[in-house]
C-alpha cells in the first residue's frame, strides 16, 4: 500500500511539472515522469511475494510465478513512450527555429 | 522490500531535482538517472524483459533530447500571479493524491494479485505456444494484435517526425531541400 | 574507415568505436534471435540495433554513418518488416483465422521452436531499429542545418 502511495507521488510529481513550468524541455521532461511512474504501476500490480520472473529455466525450482500479463502491456507502452518524446522533441526543436526561444509564453506574442 | 522503497525515494528526489533545476541539460541526466533507477526497480520485481527494454530505451531518448537542448538554453524569470497559480496546481493534486488514497484501500495487498486472466497463460503458456519465455508468447501468440497495433504507432511517428522536420519553401537552402527528399 | 579529426569526435573516441560497434550489433543479433528462450524479445533488440549505428553517426559524423546505412536502405528495411509481420499474420489464414500460430511448436529449449514467434521478433526487430535510426537521421540534419544558417 506505501509503494502504492509513492508510485502516486512521482506521478503527481510529473504532473506538476506539465502544468507550472514554461520551459517546453522542461514539460517533456515532466511527460517522462508522469510515464515512468505509470509503467511502474502496472508492474507493482503484477508481483507477487515469493514468485519468479515469467521464464521457464531447465532445473527450476520455485514454481509459483509472478503475472506475465502486466508486463506484456508495459513492454508494448515503453516504446510507444519513446515515439512520443521523439515527436516532441521534434517539435520542439522547430518551435526553437521559428520563435527564437523555449518559453511558452512569449511565443503567444510573437506572430508571424 | 526496504530496496522497492528506497529505490523509490531515490527516483522521487531525482524527479524532484530534474524539475527545480535551472539548467536544461542538468534536469535531462536527472531524468535519465530517475530511468535507471526505474529499470533496477524492474529487476527487483522480478519482470528482466521490461528492465532490459526500459534500459535501452533510455538511453536513446537521453541521447534524442541531449540533440534537443544543447546549444539552445535560456534562462529567463518568472512573471504574472505566481503565487496563485501555484496554489491552484497544489491543490488539485492534493485532491487527486487524496481520491487515489481512497482508491488504493480497494486494490489487493501488494504481493498477493487476483489473477483471473494470468493463471491461465501461466498455467497453459509453455504448453500451447511451445515458448519458455511467457512474455513473448503474450505479446506474439495470445495478443498479438496489440503488436500489430504498436508497430503501426511507431510507423506513424517515424512520418510524423520526418514530415515536421521537411522543409519547404525556403529561398536561401534550395540545394538542401532537393538533396533531403 | 579514415582519421578525419575535422568532424565527428576525439581519436580515442573513434578507435573504441571501430572496435566495439560490430560488437553491438551482434549483442542486439543474439536478442532478438533468442526473444523465445531469454528475456528481451523484438523491441529490445531492434532498439540495440538501432542504438548501434547511432553510436556510428555520433562518433564518426553523418557522412559516415550514412555510407554504412544510407537513407533508402533504413526506409526499405522499415516497409519490408512491417509488411512481413503483416504477411505472417495473413499467412495464418491457413490454419484457421488471423495470426494462427501455424507452424510446428517443436520442443522447448530448442532455438527452432515456438511457432511463428521467432520470424515475427525478426520482423518487428527490423521495423523498430531502422524506424528509430531514421528518426534520429531526421533530427541530427534539423540541428545541422539550423547551425549553418
Amino acid at each position: 500500500m506505501s509503494v502504492y502511495l509513492l508510485c502516486a507521488i512521482l506521478f503527481s510529481i510529473g504532473l506538476y511539472c506539465i502544468l507550472r513550468k514554461r520551459n517546453v524541455i522542461k514539460i517533456i521532461v515532466g511527460i517522462i515522469i508522469a510515464e515512468y511512474a505509470v509503467n511502474l504501476f502496472f508492474i507493482l500490480a503484477a508481483y507477487r511475494m515469493e514468485g519468479r520472473a515469467p521464464i521457464y529455466a531447465p532445473d527450476q525450482q520455485v514454481e509459483n510465478m509472478v503475472d506475465a500479463l502486466p508486463q506484456a502491456l508495459v513492454l508494448t507502452a515503453i516504446v510507444i513512450g519513446l515515439a512520443t518524446t521523439a515527436l516532441l522533441a521534434a517539435i520542439a526543436m522547430r518551435i526553437y527555429e521559428k520563435y527564437g526561444t523555449f518559453d511558452i509564453t512569449k511565443i503567444r506574442e510573437l506572430r508571424g | 522490500m526496504i530496496e522497492l522503497h528506497i529505490l523509490l525515494i531515490f527516483m522521487i528526489i531525482g524527479a524532484i531535482i530534474a524539475i527545480e533545476v535551472k539548467d536544461l541539460l542538468s534536469s535531462v541526466i536527472a531524468v535519465s538517472a530517475v530511468g535507471l533507477a526505474l529499470s533496477i526497480t524492474f529487476l527487483i520485481l522480478k519482470a528482466p524483459d521490461v528492465a532490459i527494454t526500459q534500459l535501452v530505451v533510455e538511453i536513446l531518448i537521453l541521447i534524442i533530447l541531449i540533440q534537443a537542448t544543447l546549444k539552445r538554453d535560456l534562462p529567463f524569470s518568472t512573471t504574472g500571479r505566481w503565487f496563485l497559480n501555484t496554489l491552484i496546481a497544489l491543490a488539485f493534486i492534493a485532491t487527486f493524491l487524496s481520491i487515489s488514497y481512497i482508491c488504493f484501500k480497494d486494490l489487493p495487498k501488494f504481493g498477493y494479485p487476483i489473477l483471473k486472466v494470468g493463471s491461465a497463460y501461466l498455467r497453459e503458456g509453455l504448453m500451447k505456444s511451445g515458448a519458455t519465455n511467457l512474455v513473448a508468447s503474450v505479446i506474439l501468440d495470445y495478443r498479438a494484435f496489440d503488436t500489430l497495433g504498436e508497430a503501426t504507432i511507431l510507423f506513424t511517428a517515424v512520418i510524423g517526425v520526418l514530415s515536421v522536420v521537411r522543409r519547404i519553401g525556403r529561398k536561401k537552402v534550395e540545394e538542401k531541400i532537393e538533396e533531403e527528399t | 574507415m579514415s582519421r578525419e579529426h575535422e568532424k565527428g569526435m576525439s581519436l580515442i573516441v573513434k578507435t573504441v568505436t571501430r572496435l566495439t560497434v560490430g560488437l553491438i550489433l551482434l549483442y542486439g543479433i543474439y536478442i532478438v534471435s533468442h526473444g523465445h528462450l531469454t528475456p528481451g524479445g523484438g523491441f529490445a533488440g531492434g532498439v540495440i540495433i538501432a542504438l548501434s549505428f547511432v553510436h556510428l553517426m555520433l562518433a564518426y559524423g553523418k557522412e559516415m554513418a550514412l555510407k554504412r546505412m544510407p537513407r533508402a536502405v533504413a526506409s526499405f528495411c522499415e516497409g519490408m518488416g512491417a509488411l512481413l509481420f503483416l504477411s505472417i499474420a495473413l499467412l495464418g489464414f491457413t490454419g484457421g483465422y488471423f495470426f494462427l500460430n501455424f507452424i510446428s511448436k517443436g520442443e522447448p529449449f530448442r532455438l527452432f521452436s515456438a511457432g511463428i514467434i521467432p520470424l515475427c521478433n525478426i520482423a518487428i526487430s527490423l521495423k523498430v531499429g531502422a524506424g528509430l535510426f531514421a528518426i534520429f537521421v531526421a533530427l541530427t540534419l534539423l540541428k545541422v542545418l539550423s547551425e549553418e544558417e
